[in-house]
């Protein structure tokens, strides 16, 4: 009983830094993951990853100028992340390009001057830390800033729900449909864009850019397999982003591993799992269950 | 040309839509009469839906104008099937609901009485017993009532159908003929894009008849004759990659 207590419950028990990780990645889980579910409803699976490059320039630039402040930089990522998400929705709607061929473009360069900005200044230890991050080194302020991001953007993602889903289910009904301001459809993709934003770079103190989009994207494309119901969708990629994060945290306690990479392996197994497991998955299309008579 | 009687619910005048300079409609003029069926026939590539889509603002006109008396808010509109994604998870139910839109908006509560019409509306088109089904899990033939029983759900004076019976069976197009009719008798006006003369002479007593330009518009039988049809098929061939700036509005003024 006590080997299961030490195992569990004593490392987050010990240590603040341990208690303060949980809560960071929890309040990730609970915000991020949904989006990814939205992203891939979307055929935008990749965007996270391409948003969490752009945001790379104005963290350089915030550590160039303030140093290794979290709000600086916070803001710096944000400030990049939805100057690129909006320049591509600007271009999208003004050229004949789709919008993630345009995205595709700008964050490619935003990619290429935030590594300029980097190597100019930075040391390689400096780069290695925005990259992946650390979730074992989140103090107070950092805290404070994942789980204010996390509030808002799951408060801002009821609001938008119904205007999203009818964006992203038919467009076209929407656009023909629209009557005011509100309605408008690029109006529903910006604002989820920034939310996708404002979680990556949220997720960036804990994991690291490149890993944010890893608890955003992985369990909610092994949730899609589960449920046939979007709501359920929803809950299952958030308790799955949950469960990544609290196993994630301990084994790289007791393996002594990298965090956010061990966060990312965990969540990845249980894709694994859902790959087999899962309704939608490998496993039942090979038993074939018995088919109903109507 | 297109001289009705009765008011029109949707004038064009001298309507022009082009994609990358090509005209897709050319000086198009006519009106939609009050309270009618009007289908819009045409060869492929003639303009057909572009014309449902410039009424509906979604593509804009380089020339000419189109007045409408309906607010949009009563006009609906059902786009051909392939624009919409069909394995999003969305339940049949929900589907319907989403005609409510223009009236309750984003954050509007869905009423009793809205519900109450949903499930109407769905047992109007056939389709009880499959509230709870995802619009994935659903044939065509059946996706395609659900979107009636949402343009129902609309409660639209103006009905804008882009081809409403494509791919569906024989016993799908008579109900959901059935249902236009409905609509006719109630007096709503209804166009549609169709490609089948059998059926448009049965059903619709007004015809425009479009190969980019117009070619014919007015009551049914007049539109569909021979000459007429023999002449859009000619028109719609003529694609010239080179061909020379139109200059009729200019000789016109």
């Amino acid at each position: 009983m006590s080997d299961l207590y030490d195992l569990l419950v004593g490392p987050f028990a010990e240590f603040a830094f341990m208690r303060r990780a949980l809560v960071a990645t929890l309040a990730l889980a609970m915000s991020a993951a949904p989006l990814g579910v939205f992203l891939t409803l979307r055929r935008m699976s990749l965007l996270g990853d391409a948003l969490s490059h752009a945001v790379l320039p104005g963290v350089a630039l915030a550590f160039m100028l303030f140093g290794l402040s979290l709000p600086a930089m916070a803001l710096g990522g944000v400030a990049a992340g939805l100057v690129v998400a909006a320049l591509a929705g600007v271009i999208s709607r003004a050229t004949a390009l789709k919008e993630d061929a345009s995205l595709a473009a700008l964050y490619l360069v935003a990619l290429a001057l935030g590594v300029t900005l980097i190597s100019r200044q930075g040391s390689q230890i400096d780069l290695l830390h925005i990259l992946f991050g650390s979730a074992l080194g989140v103090d107070e302020p950092g805290l404070l800033l994942v789980a204010g991001v996390a509030s808002v953007s799951v408060v801002a993602l009821a609001a938008l729900y119904r205007g999203l889903v009818l964006e992203t289910f038919d467009p076209l009904f929407l656009a023909a449909a629209h009557t005011g301001r509100a309605s408008r459809p690029w109006v529903w993709q910006q604002s989820f864009l920034m939310l996708v934003v404002i979680n990556l770079v949220a997720g960036f103190q804990t994991l690291g850019t490149l890993m944010a989009v890893g608890l955003m994207m992985i369990p909610a494309v092994s949730a899609r397999l589960w449920h046939e119901s979007l709501a359920a969708q929803l809950l299952n990629a958030s308790a799955q982003a949950a469960a990544a994060g609290m196993s994630g945290l301990l084994l790289s306690y007791h393996l002594d591993t990298p965090s956010g990479p061990t966060i990312i392996g965990c969540a990845g197994a249980l894709y694994a799992l859902s790959l087999l497991l899962s309704p939608g998955g490998w496993l039942p299309r090979i038993l074939k269950r018995p088919h109903r008579v109507a | 040309m297109g001289g009705c009687r009765g008011s029109a619910v949707v004038t064009l005048e001298n309507l022009t839509v082009s994609y990358r300079q090509h005209p897709a409609l050319h000086h198009i003029g006519g009106k939609f009469v009050k309270g009618a069926l009007t289908a819009v026939i045409g060869p492929n590539g003639s303009g057909k839906s572009t014309l449902l889509k410039s009424i509906m603002g979604l593509v804009q006109p380089a020339g000419g104008c189109i007045r409408t008396d309906t607010p949009r808010s009563r006009i609906a509109y059902l786009p051909q099937q392939s624009e919409i994604d069909r394995s999003f998870p969305m339940q049949v139910r929900d589907c319907v609901l989403l005609g409510n839109w223009t009236t309750v908006g984003a954050w509007g509560g869905i009423s009793a009485a809205m519900l109450a019409r949903a499930d109407a509306a769905i047992h109007t088109v056939g389709l009880v017993g499959f509230e709870r089904r995802t619009v994935g899990s659903l044939s065509s033939g059946q996706f395609q009532r659900v979107l009636f029983a949402r343009l129902l759900m609309q409660d639209a004076n103006l009905m804008l159908l882009d081809e409403p019976f494509n791919a569906m069976d024989s016993r799908t197009t008579a109900a959901l003929l059935a249902l236009i009719h409905q609509w006719h008798t109630q007096g709503r006006t209804v166009i549609a894009v169709l490609h089948d003369d059998a059926q448009v002479l049965a059903h619709f007593d007004q015809t425009v008849l479009l190969a980019r330009e117009l070619v014919a518009w007015g009551p049914t039988a007049q539109v569909l004759t021979e000459a007429n049809l023999q002449r859009a098929r000619v028109l719609a061939e003529a694609w010239d990659d080179t061909a020379e700036i139109c200059h009729a509005d200019e000789a016109a003024a």
